[in-house]
């Protein structure tokens, strides 16, 4: 009998084993940085710096985080997020984001904020299968798969917006002539380069004049521009200088189709110190709700939204739409995480940020989505185009989609 | 005055000043230094190998901007131009040209002694403050050309230029992170060497000569225009080979990596390791590297602020940089031997 | 030609925000014999203050007055608190005091008021001048502005008792000892004034620049070249300096083919230093001759 005892020991232990493999049991999956009570996830903003005034989204973000964790977190895991300052500096954020990797051992890199910034880690993300999610810039080389499968953006990439642009322009002032205002960097020539391609030799450009980050004001240049005839005014600009802009155009009276960029449309950090009067009229374009438009006044994700800014980030700028930006980025990080359910780990988590179909987000205009493939890496597609009137930004025609795809 | 005088005594006695202090225990203190550099990487996380890799290479940064400041006394505001003219020399010629990334250092080299003795030249005419803006202009300019469109098919433009970290040669089992640690050691110990023999030989001398009395310089013999520009020339070769270490490091280069505020924080390093000492450079490569993440853990709201105030209390503490403190405790701990 | 006149009449408007704080840079480079890279930073915090000020209700001018009372008083307390401890350290040491007041002042006025733009407030209105498009009234009260302060330094430190101390404590600290003058006072008045002048400056400068943390960085590099190559001696010079750099630049940018634009800050810089070959103390600096 002894010999039946040892094969129903055997059979017992082939069992266990059995069961041990099967796919129930394999569920939880984890990489570096996930585990079971928490999600690490890893940040570069500048909070210092001549582009201090983006560290607003990195806040926001870190506000968002606090109330999903107040809530009870990701599948009960709490978020973990570990923002360091890289003061724009791109040997700097190689740095951090290092450190992140390699010495807190984040899950992932989310929203690290700068093209060049960006550029300069991304071969390391991919060497390290590290995901690199959400960048916070719309140049478009972020929608390469192929190449770096680890990257992603997630707004509209720039060139599809000069694309809209252009199209508008064709359509209404097929006679115009058109002149351009763009900083000397990545951001800007991409915008141009955008528009150009869209443009498609249909309307000339007049001038084209880049400026600095180190120039006090960009006057000469709008000077430049109106002696140059051009009527329309192409407007690529941060904040700081298009709010100069709009002032200078004004002040010598030169009263272009003035397309303004969609990083400097904010009507707080803009269009209030630049003039309201001065920026009547103004053109650009938008994918998500101004929390200055007096229409969403009702909407249930608006006052969400606010409920949101009221309790977990009260110092907050309500009139600015970086902290919209970084809700809804957040918000869809969280969803990414949420697809992921148990199998925390980075490849998962690539998948799932390559898997959000038609992914509503309240904030959002209505009628856009979120929208990734493995083939698609450009989340956000379509904007609308908006008026000013002079005191508030108002939304006319249908949302687009930008033409501007992978480079 | 009076602290760089004793140390032109002390040096042109062909000793550090502290020397008598350590003459017994230099061999074994330097023995013991070299176990530990040697291990480190085995013991430490790779993170922290590439900062001090890092904090390194600008300490050889510092070097080259003690060359010319310290011991020439000319005063250089622009010496991120001659990191960013080696870095970037470094990431063209391994981007373009396929150079292995150990002869880009000489070709480096190369280059920045050429443009900074071109440099040197016509700078002879300013002095002080109006050196300062020179130079300050060439830091400033420096972005700005590298971002030009003449130049952006070498350059890349704004894009930059990525460049790929070697591995260790020959198979060896360590990984690229220790590896450059190590081709970086090599590197620092044979400029650094170079550079103290240089500050004790004879032209050393007249350099230092310069600095202190270059009427009196040039009565003595000393070609005095030949040898502010030959300085330039060697304060540049130093700084573009650690533009290059920088490059192959970070494994990118783009000119917003390389504005003025580089060349201030250089300045800060040089200041605060105490100008006119070779071994406090390497506190100042430390404080670039370090002191602007411990700020940041203090207060990230306030980073600059508490970077700020702690500069004030190192200056408080050590007027004359760490090298000023080192010897003033040595000469109190020599008193008390006594 | 309607283009070049265009360019200068803008490059005077600038060169006004550069001549400016070239005056305070002056200003500071007579009391201490060095460069102050604070300056801007300095010039920045008050004029936060003083749209602190406005925002808690202030009508302009009281506003206008309290900085610059607040600010004197500031650079007196800056000099007296932070520099008088290392006043016997080599000057390479002051100088890393100034880095870190830059880094202080800057970031805690992003902490305080963040780093939005801000609009400010000019006594001057907007409105082109006399109806021309060609220089708007705020820039032509700037220049104006900068011309008074520069005529009242000349008679201060031509034609006071306390001007000429200044001068001499600055010039030969310990002969002014024997003469009887309080060296360290003089010292600490010349930077409450540069401090002051500063105020002036930034209040100016905002309303065309828009008020945050960073708008006085880029205007910093142009101030320090302006007064370079004026003459760090010549209050004068600074001003003319000013104009001068603001209007090459401009030229440069609109005039030079192809790479004026995007070098436009690289040409100007490397014309002064051109200037500063043939003329190494500056357009107006006397050289000083010492005897060995």
């Amino acid at each position: 009998m002894k010999m039946h005892k040892s094969w129903l020991f055997a059979a017992a232990l082939l069992g266990g084993a059995a069961l041990a493999a099967s796919p129930a049991a394999a569920q939880k999956k984890y990489d570096p940085g996930a585990s079971d009570t928490e999600i690490k996830i890893g940040n570069t903003n500048p909070y210092s710096g001549p582009a201090s005034a983006y560290g607003v989204i990195g806040k926001t973000i870190t506000a968002y985080f606090n109330k999903v964790n107040a809530e009870g977190g990701i599948n009960g895991r709490k978020i973990n997020f570990i923002s360091y300052d890289d003061g724009y500096s791109p040997p700097k954020t190689v740095e951090q984001a290092r450190k992140l990797v390699e010495s807190d051992e984040v899950l992932l890199l989310f929203q690290t904020l700068g093209t060049p910034c960006n550029t300069a880690i991304q071969k390391y993300m991919n060497a390290k299968k590290v995901p690199q999610l959400f960048v916070a810039t719309g140049a478009t080389k972020w929608n390469d798969p192929k190449n770096y499968p680890w990257t992603i953006g997630w707004q509209p990439n720039y060139q599809s917006e000069g694309h809209i642009y252009a199209q508008y322009l064709i359509k209404n002032h097929p006679n115009g002539k058109i002149g351009i205002l763009f900083q000397n960097d990545d951001y800007g020539k991409d915008y141009v380069k955008g528009l150009k391609d869209g443009l498609n030799g249909k309307l000339p450009i007049v001038a084209e004049l880049p400026y600095e980050t180190t120039d006090p004001t960009v006057d000469s240049q709008i000077v430049n521009l109106k002696a140059s005839g051009a009527d329309v005014f192409f407007n690529v600009t941060t904040p700081k200088f298009a709010a100069q802009a709009i002032k200078k155009a004004a002040e010598i009276e030169w009263k272009p189709v003035h397309l303004l960029n969609n990083v400097s449309n904010s009507v707080g950090s803009v269009l209030k110190p630049a003039g309201f009067d001065n920026s009547k009229g103004i053109l650009t374009t938008i994918y998500l709700k101004d929390p200055t438009d007096p229409s969403w006044k009702d909407d249930a994700a608006y006052k969400e939204w606010a409920a949101f800014m009221d309790k977990y980030y009260p110092d907050g700028d309500r009139t600015s739409t970086f902290t919209v930006y970084g809700y809804l980025v957040a918000q869809t990080l969280v969803q990414v995480l949420k697809q992921s359910g148990d199998d925390l780990t980075r490849e998962n988590v690539m998948k799932q940020a390559a898997n959000l179909k038609s992914l509503e987000l309240g904030m959002l205009l209505p009628g856009i989505t979120v929208n990734t493939g493995p083939t698609d890496f450009a989340p956000i597609k379509q904007m609308q185009m908006e008026r000013f009137s002079g005191e508030k930004w108002e939304r006319f025609g249908p949302v687009l989609t930008g033409g501007g795809g992978a480079s | 005055m009076k602290e760089d005088l004793a140390l032109a005594h002390g040096l042109a006695a062909r000793r550090l000043p502290f020397a008598n202090l350590l003459a017994g225990w230099r061999p074994a203190a330097i023995a013991v230094g070299l176990v530990l550099i040697v291990l480190l990487p085995f013991v430490a996380k790779n993170f922290f190998i590439f900062q001090l890799t890092l904090a390194l290479i600008y300490a050889i940064a510092i070097l080259g901007l003690n060359l010319l400041t310290g011991f020439n006394g000319q005063f250089s505001l622009g010496h991120s131009a001659f990191y960013a003219i080696g870095a970037y020399t470094a990431a063209i010629l391994m981007d373009q040209a396929d150079m292995p990334y150990y002869w880009t250092l000489p070709a480096a080299g190369l280059v920045c002694l050429v443009s900074g003795f071109l440099f040197g030249l016509p700078a002879l005419r300013l002095e002080g403050i109006y050196l300062a803006l020179a130079t300050f202009a060439l830091a400033v300019a420096i972005p700005q050309l590298l971002k030009s469109t003449p130049l952006e098919p070498w350059t890349g433009g704004v894009q930059g230029v990525v460049i790929i970290k070697p591995d260790a040669p020959f198979g060896l089992p360590i990984n690229s992170d220790q590896w450059l640690y190590f081709f970086t050691v090599a590197v620092a110990i044979v400029l650094y060497v170079c550079a103290i023999n240089l500050v004790r030989s004879r032209t050393g001398r007249a350099i230092i000569a310069i600095r202190e009395n270059p009427i009196a310089a040039s009565a003595m013999g000393v070609n005095v225009s030949l040898y502010k520009s030959l300085t330039f020339g060697v304060s540049a070769l130093y700084t573009g080979i650690a533009g290059a270490l920088g490059a192959i490091a970070v494994q990118f280069v783009a000119p917003d990596s390389f504005t003025f505020f580089l060349s201030i924080a250089l300045f800060v390093g040089l200041i605060v390791g105490g100008v006119g000492s070779i071994p406090g450079t390497l506190v100042g490569g430390l404080l670039v590297l370090f002191v602007p993440n411990i700020a940041e853990e203090v207060s990230k709201g306030l980073a600059g602020a508490v970077y700020g105030v702690i500069l004030i209390l190192v200056i408080y503490v050590m007027p004359s940089g760490a090298a000023g403190l080192a010897r003033l405790l040595a000469g109190q701990f020599a008193r008390l031997r006594r | 030609m309607e283009l070049l006149l265009h360019q200068v009449l803008a490059g005077l408007a600038t060169g006004g925000i550069y001549a400016c704080l070239a005056l305070a840079l002056v200003m500071i480079y007579q009391a201490i014999d060095h460069l102050n890279f604070a300056q801007g930073e300095m010039a920045m915090f008050s004029t936060f203050i003083a749209w602190q000020l406005m925002e808690l209700g202030t009508p302009y001018w009281i506003a206008f007055v309290v900085t610059l009372a607040i600010s004197f008083v500031a650079g007196v307390l800056i000099d007296r608190v932070l520099f008088r401890p290392i006043h016997d350290a080599p000057i390479l040491s002051h100088i890393v005091v100034f880095i870190a007041l830059f880094g202080i002042l800057n970031s805690l006025a992003g902490f305080i008021w963040d780093f939005n733009v801000k609009n400010f407030p000019t006594p001057f209105g907007s409105r082109p001048l006399l109806g021309s498009g060609l220089i708007s009234s705020h820039d032509a009260g700037m220049i104006g502005v900068t011309i008074l302060l520069l005529v009242f330094l000349y008679v201060f430190f031509r034609h006071t008792r306390i001007g000429l101390a200044m001068r001499a404590a600055a010039a030969n600290p310990q002969s002014a000892r024997l003469a009887g003058i309080r060296v360290g006072w003089m010292i600490a008045l010349g930077w409450g004034m540069a401090a002051a002048i500063g105020a002036v400056a930034g209040m100016l400068i905002a309303p065309v620049v828009f008020l945050e943390p960073n708008m006085m960085t880029s205007v910093l590099l142009y101030g320090f070249a302006a007064a370079v190559v004026g003459g760090l001696t010549s209050p004068g010079g600074a001003v003319i300096g000013g104009f001068a750099v603001g209007i090459i630049e401009n030229l440069a940018g609109t005039f030079i083919p192809y790479v004026g634009r995007e070098l436009k800050l690289t040409i100007a810089l490397f014309l002064i230093v051109a200037v500063l070959l043939v003329k190494p103390a500056g357009l107006f600096g006397r050289r000083v001759v010492s005897r060995v």
